[in-house]
């Protein structure tokens, strides 16, 4: 038999790349179920204070509308709780909005009533008709405000070894004695994801107790308890389907009160209700990148070490809901520097609560870091590649351990070459090209490559195809293809003979898609479910064929219509055969991280961004002319679907150094640019060819793939290239993001 | 969005009469701007009068000026061969706004007509004097890094969008307008209004009045033009400011300017004052910027926009200096 090429490793077009690019691929809001209806949700325009009442009867009267419902006459919910003890689910104390519970405004543009007709544009022009009465309280969404009352999280106090509790190494704050110092403060404003699909759910009472739902989710299963613990309804009654999602970069991690009004408005309609955000709630319903004041203390001896870093942040949190992020992580484990101390701290004010956004606080507290590395490098006329190579570290400065794999410097190497730093002059404003100026710049990423638990099904059909199920999305990285890469190599099959199906509550239990952590933790299902069904087709094969009974799993070849053995293929076993004595039903198989090896490594994957630009030194104006991203992400399963997904975490790494802010009226506690035309995403013409380099070196020890996670470390660091690069051209140094022009002229 | 009703006349009078009569009918034509303001309830017409089956589409060159109709879409005539040749300036400036799929359907009567996109206006939980007079100006304290630096009253101090029209009021163009009572002919420089006490009105234009073609005077500008526009990103945003900037050179020496400013006032500015000093003068970055200087003169920021007194000269010079360089 001709031998198959290695499928992991390659460049398998997405197995999904037709449905997509033909519009065959059926998003959320895209289901059609008969008797459907339509909602479009009333928000608040109070950002605190108490409804005092609804006049809903003009629109209770418009045309074709079933319902409005609010905190007057919404069907009670039996278990609005907290989200539970789920990894994949923010650290969060308080809880989730509990919509139409009772009559207080917490966030401005709350949900107060949902209204539900027969077509959208009827609930839509219905909607406009409610009318509310409120009793307002003096709210605050002022960030300096916030940081006047910043507090320990919850989570900190109840848990000194938390992840966002204090940490010392060495001394506190001893940078103010170092011989070279710096102190300086870095904002991130409050950034929002916007991906292309707009938030959406179809909920459908199929029974009293059995729910169904088509929803925007990056996890069926969390949005599957989130909603039985609601509902008071075991979890096998709820099933949520999301084959598709459009993009999501972190929004579709939590459950969101749209998706609890959609389904206490199938309820109390009893007919299925779509219900689709408008692109302005997506600002203030569904999470956001939270506003983040930081602060790095750091000092250096002359001659480039690293003496001591602290670094300080604070990020924004609602007054209901206690999120935190991992801002301060990266300082604790990427230098040798002897003394570090982080400090995180919460500013609780009148706004929705937040949610990871890609990279999340990593990538929020590397803007900080990566920017003060380049300013102490400065500081010391340093190259800032040089002074980060004077203070790399071969193990985990944190907690002592050997890193599981680093190839940073290789990185650092490759990424380097590509750009041309060597064309870089040490001191700022030297190159120009015209009436523009040119600068070069670096900023490092990193991300833990964390692996859970998770169980993948598998079976054979009559027609030699194997078929795989998980409940794991995918968000746009392209898991199905990399499952059915892995798949297709462990079984010894081309492609095409494999069938990975995802998306759907009922398939084999997965984590939601988040974390950097799907290749790692459902791909070694995945292997381990396809090695468990060679071994099971073998001993059934075995049953009459002695040369089956004898051979190795290893051997087991899948030919067109039988197994057959490596080396004898005179052995033969028809599948039709085999079927007939198994009831056709999946092999499951649960795939579990390696616990010792955990403890015994630090494992992280890692990133390095260069970017060149050019800036008008008279308008301000900034171009990235050039990107170059390196990862150190372990075994490269797809080039092509990990390159994809690098250069997005590039773009959205522009925008968020040079255009992407929200912008407050903190008079009205109201958002002044929630359209995506004064909420600035790039566009083609921002974004320059970008260049990724993979080292692609297998880990050892996080699974037997030797996979570390991309999806963080595309966008951790790129942001404070950008912003190193813009001083390197201009000798301005900018520590409040986004760089627009008002900054620079 | 309201339900309305919809009319597609074939005669231009029936389209006129239409909305003449009607204080609730209004025009529409590509519906870039119009639908997007239905559908967040910032305007709710209650008749729209289709005016896209009357024959006003041709772009044509007669002895003296380029005649465009306001039914010609925005693609239509930055494609034109007579446009780009007797008029770069225009070409360029309608390229730099909105996006190729929007310049598909905009009209360039639309384009004039477009609203201001001041965040105030666009959301009716805001207080805004355009949208509800007497409510008050929510930008005049609030978040106004996009607005105006010129020509703003205590009523209102948003900027007009558009940037086509900035070439235009550099141009000398005059606008042909068809109403109940007749023809006229506006200046373009008359054409929009600032803000005053009534905000509420952005335009000249009576009731029923129906713009139906653009005129541009030839000139010399053919070759020494630039427009600069200032975003806060490669393409497909607002203005922060655009300098729209033609000259006409003997050798180094400026024997005629046309300036304008976008995103600095309710109306395209023009800057005459600038023009006639940089006559005689050489083109060189030291004339443009004592130039700029002129120009801003009479210049007032507010909290958030204070960056455009530096913003606006500064691109002006950049204009000047492509100018030159083209």
């Amino acid at each position: 038999m001709k031998p198959l090429s290695k499928q992991i490793g390659s460049t398998l077009n997405r197995v999904d790349g037709h449905l997509k690019v033909t519009g065959a691929a059926t998003y959320s809001a895209e289901y059609e179920l008969p008797g459907m209806s339509y909602a479009v949700l009333v928000g608040s325009t109070i950002a605190k204070g108490r409804i005092k009442s609804i006049d809903a009867r003009a629109a209770e009267k418009a045309p074709g509308v079933l319902a409005v419902i609010t905190h007057f006459n919404s069907p009670k919910v039996p278990g609005f709780t907290p989200t539970g003890k789920d990894p994949s689910q923010p650290q969060t104390t308080g809880g989730r909005l509990k919509v139409f519970n009772d009559d207080k405004v917490r966030f401005n543009d709350q949900p107060i009533a949902v209204v539900v007709a027969d077509t959208l544009e009827r609930a839509r022009f219905a909607a406009r008709l409610v009318k509310a009465e409120y009793e307002q309280e003096k709210h605050e969404t002022d960030m300096a405000a916030g940081l006047r009352q910043a507090f320990v999280p919850t989570q900190a106090k109840k848990n000194p070894k938390s992840g966002v509790a204090d940490y010392v190494r060495g001394t506190a704050d001893a940078y103010k004695t170092g011989a070279v110092k710096l102190e300086a403060e870095y904002v991130i404003p409050t950034e929002v994801h916007h991906p292309m699909e707009l938030q959406a759910i179809i909920a459908h009472w199929e029974a009293p107790d059995r729910l169904t739902i088509y929803d925007k989710t990056q996890g069926t299963m969390a949005t599957r308890r989130d909603f039985a613990k609601e509902w008071g309804l075991p979890e096998e009654n709820v099933k949520v389907i999301a084959t598709f999602v459009g993009g999501a970069f972190g929004n579709a991690l939590h459950s969101w009160p749209h998706e609890s009004a959609a389904i206490i408005a199938a309820r109390q309609v009893k007919r299925p209700v779509k219900l689709v955000l408008t692109r302005e709630q997506m600002t203030t319903m569904v999470g956001y990148r939270p506003h983040t004041w930081q602060k790095i203390g750091m000092s250096a001896s002359p001659d480039g070490k690293i003496t001591a870093i602290t670094h300080e942040a604070t990020g924004q949190t609602s007054s209901y809901e206690e999120f935190t992020e991992s801002t301060v992580q990266q300082t604790r484990m990427m230098y040798t520097a002897p003394n570090v101390n982080t400090r995180y701290r919460l500013a609780a004010l009148d706004v929705s609560t937040p949610i990871w956004m890609r990279g999340p606080g990593e990538a929020t507290g590397a803007f900080a870091l990566e920017s003060a590395m380049d300013e102490m490098a400065h500081l010391l006329n340093l190259d800032p590649l040089e002074f980060r190579l004077r203070n790399y570290t071969d193990k985990d400065p944190e907690n002592g351990k050997p890193w599981s794999s680093k190839f940073l410097k290789e990185c650092y190497q490759m990424g380097a070459e590509r750009i041309g730093w060597s064309k870089r002059q040490l001191k700022p404003g030297s190159l120009r090209d015209g009436d523009w100026l040119i600068g070069y710049g670096m900023g490092v990423g990193t991300f833990g490559a964390h692996r859970g638990s998770s169980k993948a099904n598998v079976r054979l059909l009559p027609n030699g195809t194997v078929v795989l199920q998980s409940a794991v999305t995918d968000i746009g990285p392209g898991t199905g293809t990399a499952m059915t890469q892995i798949a297709a190599d462990t079984l010894g099959l081309p492609p095409e003979k494999i069938r990975f199906e995802w998306g759907n509550s009922e398939f084999a239990p997965a984590p939601t898609q988040g974390g950097s952590a799907i290749v790692n933790t459902v791909g070694p299902a995945v292997q381990e479910a396809c090695l468990a069904l060679k071994e099971k087709l073998r001993t059934m094969a075995g049953a009459s064929n002695a040369a089956f009974a004898s051979a190795r799993k290893e051997d087991v070849v899948f030919a067109d219509k039988y197994l057959t053995l490596n080396g004898n293929d005179t052995a033969r076993a028809s599948y039709a055969d085999l079927l007939k004595q198994t009831d056709g039903g999946f092999v499951t198989v649960e795939s579990k991280p390696n616990g010792e090896n955990g403890q015994k490594y630090s494992m992280y994957s890692y990133s390095v961004h260069f970017a060149e630009v050019r800036v008008n030194p008279l308008t301000g104006e900034v171009r990235v002319s050039k990107l170059v991203s390196c990862a150190d992400a372990g075994t490269i399963v797809n080039q092509k679907t990990a390159g994809n997904q690098m250069k997005g975490g590039a773009v959205g790494g522009i925008g968020m150094a040079l255009m992407e802010a929200t912008h407050m009226d903190d008079r009205f506690g109201r958002y002044v640019t929630k359209d995506l035309a004064d909420y600035h995403v790039p566009v083609q013409a921002d974004a320059p060819a970008v260049e990724v380099l993979f080292v692609n070196q297998p880990d050892p020890h996080v699974n037997a793939l030797g996979t570390k996670g991309i999806g963080e470390i595309a966008i951790i660091g790129v942001a404070p290239a950008i912003a190193n690069a813009v001083f390197n051209a201009t000798g301005k140094r900018v520590r409040e993001l986004p760089i627009t022009p008002d900054k620079l002229v | 969005m309201n339900q309305f009703q919809y009319v597609r006349p074939s005669k231009q009078q029936a389209a006129i009469e239409a909305v003449a009569k009607d204080a609730n009918a209004t025009f529409i034509a590509g519906g870039t701007n119009l639908v997007d303001l239905m559908k967040r309830g910032v305007m709710a017409p209650q008749k729209l009068v289709d005016i896209n089956r009357l024959p006003l589409t041709r772009i044509d060159h007669d002895p003296g000026k380029l005649r465009i109709g306001a039914l010609a879409l925005n693609s239509a005539v930055a494609d034109d061969k007579q446009v780009r040749e007797h008029q770069p300036l225009l070409v360029q400036a309608i390229n730099a706004g909105a996006s190729a799929q929007l310049r598909n359907m905009a009209t360039t009567g639309g384009n004039m007509l477009q609203r201001t996109r001041c965040p105030y206006f666009y959301d009716t939980a805001m207080p805004c004097n355009k949208r509800e007079p007497g409510t008050g100006c929510g930008a005049l304290e609030g978040i106004n890094r996009m607005h105006a630096i010129f020509g703003f009253s205590d009523k209102c101090i948003a900027v007009h969008p558009s940037d086509m029209s900035v070439a235009l009021v550099a141009l000398d163009a005059t606008v042909l307008v068809s109403g109940p009572r007749g023809d006229r002919r506006i200046a373009f420089a008359d054409l929009h209004r600032l803000p005053g006490d009534t905000p509420e009105k952005d335009t000249t234009l009576e009731p029923g009045e129906l713009i139906t073609a653009v005129e541009v005077p030839d000139n010399p500008f053919t070759k020494h033009v630039s427009y600069h526009k200032v975003r806060e990103r490669a393409s497909y945003a607002f203005a922060l400011v655009s300098a729209a900037a033609a000259l006409d050179l003997d050798g180094s020496t400026i024997k005629a300017a046309r300036l304008a400013f976008g995103g600095v006032a309710h109306k395209p500015w023009r800057l005459t004052a600038a023009e006639q000093f940089l006559v005689g003068k050489p083109a060189t970055e030291e004339t443009f910027k004592q130039a700029a200087t002129v120009a801003m003169q009479g210049a007032k920021a507010f909290k958030h926009n204070e960056y455009k007194l530096r913003l606006a000269p500064n691109t002006l010079v950049q204009a000047l200096k492509n100018a030159t360089a083209a």
